[in-house]
C-alpha cells in the first residue's frame, strides 16, 4: 500500500476554515493535495448525514472544519457542531465502527499554517490507518 | 402535591374497577373527553379512542398488554394546530408519556389542558402475539398477571419490555399504580400535580398505606430491569459489531421506512431521507456502479439507519415500535436502543425526564467536550 493515497473529504466553513484553506494556498504553503473541500456556510450545518454518506461513498476521511469556539460567525453553530460530531462518534463506537476517520478542527482565517499542517496530518494519518474498506463495498 | 389513595377492586376486576373511576370523570364533568385504549369490536386488538360518555368506556381496557402505536403521536396529531380548551384525560404507558414530553420539546405537541393519567406497565406484546392470544380465548392481561405475580418472565413480550427501565410513568398528573400493589385488591391511584391532586379531591377514596414497600418493589423490579437491559447491550455489540454484522443484519431491510413512520421521536413532515436530495438521475447510478463495480439497488439503506440514528437517539425512548413495524424482523430495538444510551449519557439526558431539560442538539456548554476538536 505504499502509492495508496487518502481521499479526504473537508466541509469547510466560510468565514474560518475555508479563509484559512484560501490563506494557505496565498501564501504558497505545501500540503498533500488529498483535501476535496467543500465551502459550507456554517460547520453547524454539516449534517452528520452528509458524513455518514462520504464515508459509505468510500471517502478514506472526513474533515469537518469550523471556526475556534466562542468565534462562530454564527454565534454558536460550531458548539452545535461539536455536539452532533460527538453523537457520530459515540454511534460509529458502540457499532464497532472506526470513528477516527472523521475529525472536526477549529481553523480560524489567520491560520493558513495550521490548516496546512492539519491536511498534513490527516493524510498521512490515513496513509497508515490503510484505504476505507467501504470503498469496494457494494452492498450498502 | 402527592396523594396516595387506593381504589377497592371488586371479585379482581382490575379493568372494570378502572373504567368505572375513568367514567365517573366523565359525569363528573373534570374531563370533557378521554383518549383511552378500547378494544375492537372482534376483542382481539386494542385502540387508543377519543371518548365522551360513560357507554363508550364499557370496552375500555387500559391494561391490555399491546402497544399498536406509540400514543405520542396521537396526542401530537390531536394538538399540534391548536391545543385544548377544556381539561381532556389521556391515559397512557411509560414509554407513551416518555415520547410525548420529547415531542412537546420538539413543538410538536401541547400539554394544554391535557390530565396525564399513566398507567403502570408489565410490558406489551406484539399486536400478532396479542392477537392470537386473544383467538385462543385467553385474558392477555389475567396471562401476564399470572407470570408477573409469580415472578417469572414472559418471555412472549416484546423484547423492548422485557428490558425496559421505566415500567411506572413519570411526568403524570395521575398515576395507576400496579407494580407493588395487591392489585388485585386494590388499585394504587397517585396525584403527581396539583391538577392531579384536583381530580382525586372529587373522590373520597382511602387513603394508599404501603408506599414504601411500593417503592421498594418497583426498585426492585427497575433493578431487574436494568440488569436484563445490560445484558443486552453487552449481546449487541457483539451481534452487530463492525461493518460485516452491521450489513448482515440490516441486508433483509426492504426500505419501506416503516420504522421512521411509527417513530414517535421522527416527527419530521418531510424525512430527509425521502426528500428530492435522494432524487438522481440515471447516469448518477450508472456512475456510482462504475465506481464501485456495482451497487446494492435501492441504494442507501444504511446511510437511511445510520442517519436516522444521527437524528433521534438523542431522543429515544427504547418503546421499539420501529422494531414491531418492520416487515423484516430486522432486531431495531437492541440497535437503536443499545446506541442511543451511550449518546444519552454523554449529555446525561434521559428523555421524557424533565420538560425543562433542553434537546441535547439544540443546545450546548462552552466548557464541554473539549477533546473534540483539539486531539
Amino acid at each position: 500500500m505504499a502509492d495508496f493515497e487518502p481521499k479526504i473529504v473537508g466541509f469547510l466553513c466560510n468565514w474560518c476554515t475555508y479563509a484559512g484553506a484560501d490563506l494557505a494556498g496565498t501564501s504558497r504553503m505545501q500540503y498533500p493535495p488529498n483535501i476535496r473541500p467543500i465551502r459550507v456556510m456554517c460547520s453547524g450545518s454539516v449534517d452528520s448525514a452528509y458524513v455518514i454518506r462520504a464515508l459509505l461513498e468510500g471517502a478514506d476521511g472526513v474533515l469537518i472544519g469550523g471556526c475556534h469556539p466562542g468565534d462562530c460567525h454564527y454565534v454558536s453553530g460550531n458548539y452545535k457542531e461539536r455536539r452532533k460530531i460527538t453523537v457520530l462518534k459515540s454511534i460509529l463506537k458502540t457499532l464497532g465502527l472506526d470513528d477516527n476517520r472523521v475529525w472536526i478542527r477549529w481553523i480560524s482565517a489567520s491560520e493558513g499554517k495550521r490548516y496546512a499542517d492539519t491536511i498534513s496530518e490527516m493524510t498521512s494519518y490515513l496513509k497508515k490507518l490503510g484505504p476505507n474498506p467501504l470503498r469496494k463495498q457494494w452492498s450498502l | 402535591m402527592r396523594k396516595e389513595v387506593v381504589i377497592e377492586v371488586k371479585n379482581g376486576k382490575v379493568k372494570e374497577t378502572i373504567n368505572s373511576f375513568l367514567s365517573e370523570l366523565l359525569e363528573k364533568n373534570l374531563v370533557s373527553a378521554l383518549l383511552v385504549p378500547r378494544e375492537v369490536p372482534s376483542k382481539d386488538n386494542v385502540v387508543q379512542s377519543l371518548v365522551t360518555t360513560s357507554e363508550g368506556l364499557k370496552e375500555a381496557n387500559v391494561f391490555a398488554p399491546v402497544l399498536p402505536v406509540n400514543s405520542a403521536e396521537i396526542i401530537s396529531k390531536m394538538t399540534r394546530l391548536t391545543s385544548y380548551k377544556s381539561p381532556v384525560g389521556i391515559i397512557l404507558k411509560p414509554c407513551e408519556i416518555r415520547a410525548l414530553i420529547e415531542l412537546v420539546k420538539l413543538e410538536q405537541a401541547s400539554l394544554d389542558n391535557l390530565l396525564i393519567i399513566g398507567v403502570d406497565c408489565l410490558g406489551t406484546y406484539s399486536v400478532s402475539d396479542y392477537q392470537n392470544l386473544c383467538r385462543q380465548g385467553n385474558s392477555p392481561f389475567e396471562e401476564l398477571v399470572k407470570k408477573f405475580k409469580e415472578g417469572k418472565e414472559d418471555t412472549q413480550l416484546r423484547e423492548a419490555c422485557r428490558v425496559c427501565e421505566y415500567p411506572v410513568p413519570s411526568n403524570t398528573d395521575l398515576t395507576v399504580g400496579l407494580i407493588g400493589v395487591d392489585f388485585l385488591k386494590g388499585i394504587l391511584l397517585k396525584s403527581c400535580t396539583e391538577k392531579g391532586e384536583e381530580v382525586l379531591e372529587k373522590f373520597s377514596f382511602p387513603e394508599f398505606d404501603q408506599s414504601k414497600e411500593r417503592e421498594k418493589l418497583v426498585s426492585k423490579y427497575i433493578n431487574e430491569k436494568i440488569e436484563k437491559r445490560d445484558g443486552l447491550f453487552s449481546q449487541t455489540k457483539e451481534e452487530v459489531g463492525g461493518w460485516e454484522n452491521l450489513l448482515s443484519v440490516f441486508s433483509t431491510c426492504i426500505g419501506c421506512h416503516n420504522c421512521m413512520r411509527v417513530c414517535p421521536i421522527c416527527y419530521c413532515r418531510e424525512c430527509f431521507f425521502e426528500s428530492p436530495t435522494f432524487e438522481f438521475g440515471s447516469e448518477k447510478y450508472l456512475g456510482w456502479a462504475q465506481r464501485k463495480g456495482s451497487i446494492k439497488m435501492p441504494k442507501d439503506t444504511i446511510l437511511f439507519h445510520l442517519g436516522r440514528m444521527n437524528h433521534m437517539a438523542t431522543s429515544c425512548v427504547g418503546c421499539g415500535m420501529c422494531e414491531q413495524a418492520c416487515p423484516s424482523n430486522i432486531p431495531l430495538l437492541k440497535i437503536f436502543k443499545t446506541v442511543s444510551h451511550n449518546v444519552q449519557e454523554i449529555f446525561d439526558y434521559v428523555p421524557g425526564r424533565n420538560l425543562e431539560e433542553s434537546l441535547p442538539l439544540t443546545t450546548f456548554r462552552e466548557n464541554e467536550l473539549q477533546s473534540v476538536g483539539e486531539e
